[in-house]
């Protein structure tokens, strides 16, 4: 057991290191560190035109999506290289969230089933930040459930007409294209009535409409469709076959907003260890030690468990299914210690913003935590993962899986 | 890097799993539970044979001269089959305190008694309620005999020789506490076995009447010493318990897969596929914690008292949540003595106690945390 660089790691790291030391923008490093769920925002500056900026630096010199082929815009890294780019670029890697999702599924699912002349002039700029790429999956009728979803696409000529509507649409607002899910046949079941396709989110006929969520940002949309044309080449994969299509897109989702979840804890530790209560340093309190501990060690244990993962990529194999814990965990964890930090607050701690404690820090991630449980598939579907691919249970019983969608029923009471 | 076992250790776990199979199943720990006898003398002896009982002693000293990591892979599997043999207190406890403290004739007599199966070793610690800390101390020292009682000391009642923590000063500082190593059968002492949560591994009551012990380390360094002992066994145990859990998990898992109700299986209904699934992230955690206590221990890292607390937490906690779980998922024959779940709820509820409670080892994970984080 070791923690060492083979050889060609370690001249992998110093050379991304030192890349990232001469470029990256360190005037915003220092705030990029304090960020934390709920607040990553720069106080000066656009953050998406310095992420955009940082982007196509990296890009220009051969440091964007390491892992993809070259020919798209990417490094041809290994994956082992890819966690020692962001182990690396550290803070500045805050600056990718806006890419996530263009970055981690729409660029995948591309590459899986876009037309090779789509893949070389779409995805380059898809790696650069100079095209911003969204995800349409989710509808009100269909989000754990993603295949009830009733947008519909009628085919015209060589065009598919699409009308419907999507939520929960990260980054819409600021996006060039997306990829879509649509229903192409209501009579089948419903998972082999589905269809994919990418588009312009520019085109005729799409509204986007900001969400204003719980806690009172907007990170997310509503998507609106009427009317709006799609040429057929822009299909990926068969008709009928999007529900596979799909399937490679969130097998990344889960896999890339799993390792970019936070848990909130080293911000709590901080914290409790400068923190004054009535009767001395909270980090000497008998009660709050026992909650930092156990904390503690659900956050190690993530470390180490992602620690296993890396070692395995290093090793060229591939991970065990340890990973899909990470959300899971994290997720109602970071929720649990911003609770327990405004708890330490007392009264004061319902003030939020600007006048309250570290500027609100932990007020804002209390108020954004219920949506990580639910984002990239909510905690039930990650126990339902756990339990039927890792430990071999049953699957659900599924009372429409058989039924054409076209008569399942749409409301549960009357 | 390589954050894992290599792959002699990964065939060496293979190795002492068959084993176990073959020679420590539920059939076997039965007898020891049932109080047929005190331990599994025919395991014990087979484990020295193959080696397992000295495989992190030096060659020098009748070991096999491997580590620890090899020590881990066994005590994973030890921990899976709840095996009803004194091997946490001889190996984790005695043979430590020996390899950290012991003087040349002190290893030479005792390492490789224990290798070869013939000597049994145990801690003697605890005095009554409390956790670890100098000031629990009672049981004195006075020019090499020793006066008090201690309990519960684990395998107390089938142990060769004890290490015993005795009190030798009184400016209420550590340096208070003072090592002594006592040859059990050579008289000066009473031992009772006291009934215990888990009757695989024995629990005894030692009242030390002018008792002759020869020093173990340096006077005064006594608790020095305990502290890491403590914080290897708690490593050690971290992978009995990792693999306590992981048999509880399978168990449960099984059953699900098994049990018919309601005209489906039980393990098709949410709620119990749901616990499973919370049970698996807690032994997932373990494990890694746990792993990263082994790096340590067996890099005798700076790290160690913090890799240690955070393994003996997690895995505590796990093996604890796995083995009542694996019960709730069995139903009412999960609650009869027929069934085996109970060996495993009472070995995690037992685990979680004999190297101090949780809050001893939260407090310890804590301050070392404050240190690293004011360094």
């Amino acid at each position: 057991m070791n923690f060492d660089d083979t050889p060609q790691e370690a001249e992998f790291r110093a050379t991304a290191r030192a890349w990232i030391s001469a470029n990256a923008p360190k005037k915003y490093e220092e705030e990029l560190r304090k960020s934390s769920l709920g607040r990553t925002a720069l106080k000066n500056a656009d953050i998406l035109k310095v992420a955009k900026a940082w982007q196509k630096k990296k890009a220009d010199a051969g440091w964007a999506c390491l892992h993809w082929p070259r020919e798209y815009g990417g490094r041809g890294s290994s994956p082992i290289e890819r966690v020692i780019w962001s182990q690396e670029e550290g803070p500045f890697g805050q600056l990718s969230r806006m890419f996530i999702i263009g970055h981690g599924m729409c660029g995948p699912t591309m590459m899986a089933f876009a037309r090779e002349e789509h893949k070389r002039s779409y995805l380059p700029p898809l790696a650069s930040g100079e095209k911003v790429w969204c995800q349409l999956f989710s509808e009100p009728a269909g989000g754990s459930d993603v295949a009830g979803l009733r947008t519909r696409a009628e085919k015209e000529g060589d065009d598919w007409v699409i009308n419907g509507q999507k939520i929960w649409t990260s980054g819409a607002h600021y996006s060039d294209y997306g990829i879509l899910l649509t229903r192409t046949d209501p009579t089948v079941p419903k998972h082999k009535g589905l269809t994919m396709f990418f588009l312009d989110m520019k085109s005729s006929g799409v509204e986007v409409r900001p969400i204003k969520q719980a806690s009172g940002a907007s990170d997310f949309n509503e998507v609106y469709f009427t009317n709006v044309r799609i040429p057929d080449h822009q299909r990926l994969g068969e008709v009928g076959d999007g529900w596979n299509v799909s399937l490679t897109t969130l097998m990344n989702e889960r896999s890339a907003i799993g390792a970019a979840v936070s848990t909130g804890f080293p911000e709590l530790f901080e914290y409790c260890s400068s923190l004054m209560l009535d009767d001395g340093p909270a980090i000497e309190d008998r009660a709050v030690r026992s909650k930092l501990a156990n904390w503690a060690v659900k956050a190690s244990g993530l470390k180490y468990t992602s620690m296993r993962a890396i070692s395995a990529l290093s090793k060229g194999e591939r991970p065990g299914p340890e990973n899909s814990i990470g959300k899971l965990v994290a997720g109602s964890m970071i929720q649990d210690v911003a609770t327990y930090a405004l708890d330490l607050q007392s009264a004061s701690g319902v003030i939020s913003g600007e006048d309250a404690e570290l500027a609100g820090r932990f007020q804002a991630m209390l108020l954004r935590a219920p949506g990580t449980r639910v984002e990239g598939g909510t905690d039930e579907i990650m126990r339902n993962i756990i339990a039927e691919r890792v430990l071999g249970l049953p699957g659900d019983i599924r009372v429409d899986k058989d039924v054409p969608f076209n008569k399942i029923p749409t409301k549960g009471r009357g | 890097m390589n954050f894992d076992f290599s792959d002699d250790q990964k065939q060496l776990r293979d190795q002492a799993r068959k084993f176990l199979a073959e020679k420590c199943s539920p059939k076997a720990v039965r007898v020891v539970l049932d109080g047929k006898a005190p331990y599994d003398k025919e395991l014990w002896k087979g484990l020295a044979g193959m080696g397992f009982l000295g495989v992190a002693i030096p060659e020098e000293f009748g070991g096999a001269g491997a580590g620890h990591l090899e020590l881990c892979v066994i005590a994973e599997e030890m921990g899976r089959a709840n095996a009803p043999v004194p091997f946490s207190s001889t190996v984790y406890l005695a043979a430590e305190a020996l390899l950290i403290a012991g003087s040349d004739a002190q290893k030479k007599k005792w390492l490789p008694a224990i290798a070869s199966g013939e000597a049994i070793g145990t801690l003697a610690l605890f005095e009554g309620k409390g956790n670890p800390s100098p000031k629990t101390i009672k049981l004195t020292a006075t020019n090499g005999v020793l006066n008090g009682v201690k309990k519960p000391v684990a395998d107390g009642a089938i142990a060769d020789f004890a290490v015993v923590a005795a009190r030798t000063g009184s400016s209420g500082r550590e340096s208070d506490v003072s090592l002594f190593l006592v040859d059990l059968k050579a008289g000066g002492v009473e031992v009772k076995s006291l009934t215990n949560l888990d009757p695989t591994r024995g629990q005894a009551e030692i009242t030390f009447k002018d008792c002759k012990a020869e020093p173990l380390g340096a006077a005064g360094e006594g608790w020095s010493i305990l502290t890491q002992v403590l914080d290897r066994a708690a490593v050690l145990c971290a992978f009995e318990q990792v693999g306590g859990s992981d048999r509880a998990l399978e168990m449960g898992r099984d059953y699900a897969l098994d049990r018919i109700a309601f005209g489906r299986q039980i393990g098709s209904f949410q709620a119990v596929k749901h616990m499973l699934a919370d049970m698996y992230v807690s032994a997932t955690l373990a494990r890694s914690n746990s792993y990263y206590g082994a790096w340590a221990l067996s890099t005798n890292a700076a790290e160690l008292p913090e890799a240690a607390a955070a393994a003996r937490i997690s895995a505590t906690q796990a093996f604890q949540h796995c083995a009542k779980n694996n019960i709730q998922v069995h139903g009412g024959m999960g609650f009869t003595w027929e069934f085996d779940c109970h060996m495993y709820y009472r070995r995690a509820n037992a685990m979680a106690l004999g190297l101090g409670s949780l809050s001893y080892w939260e407090d310890r994970l804590i301050d070392r945390m404050r240190k690293k984080n004011a360094a």
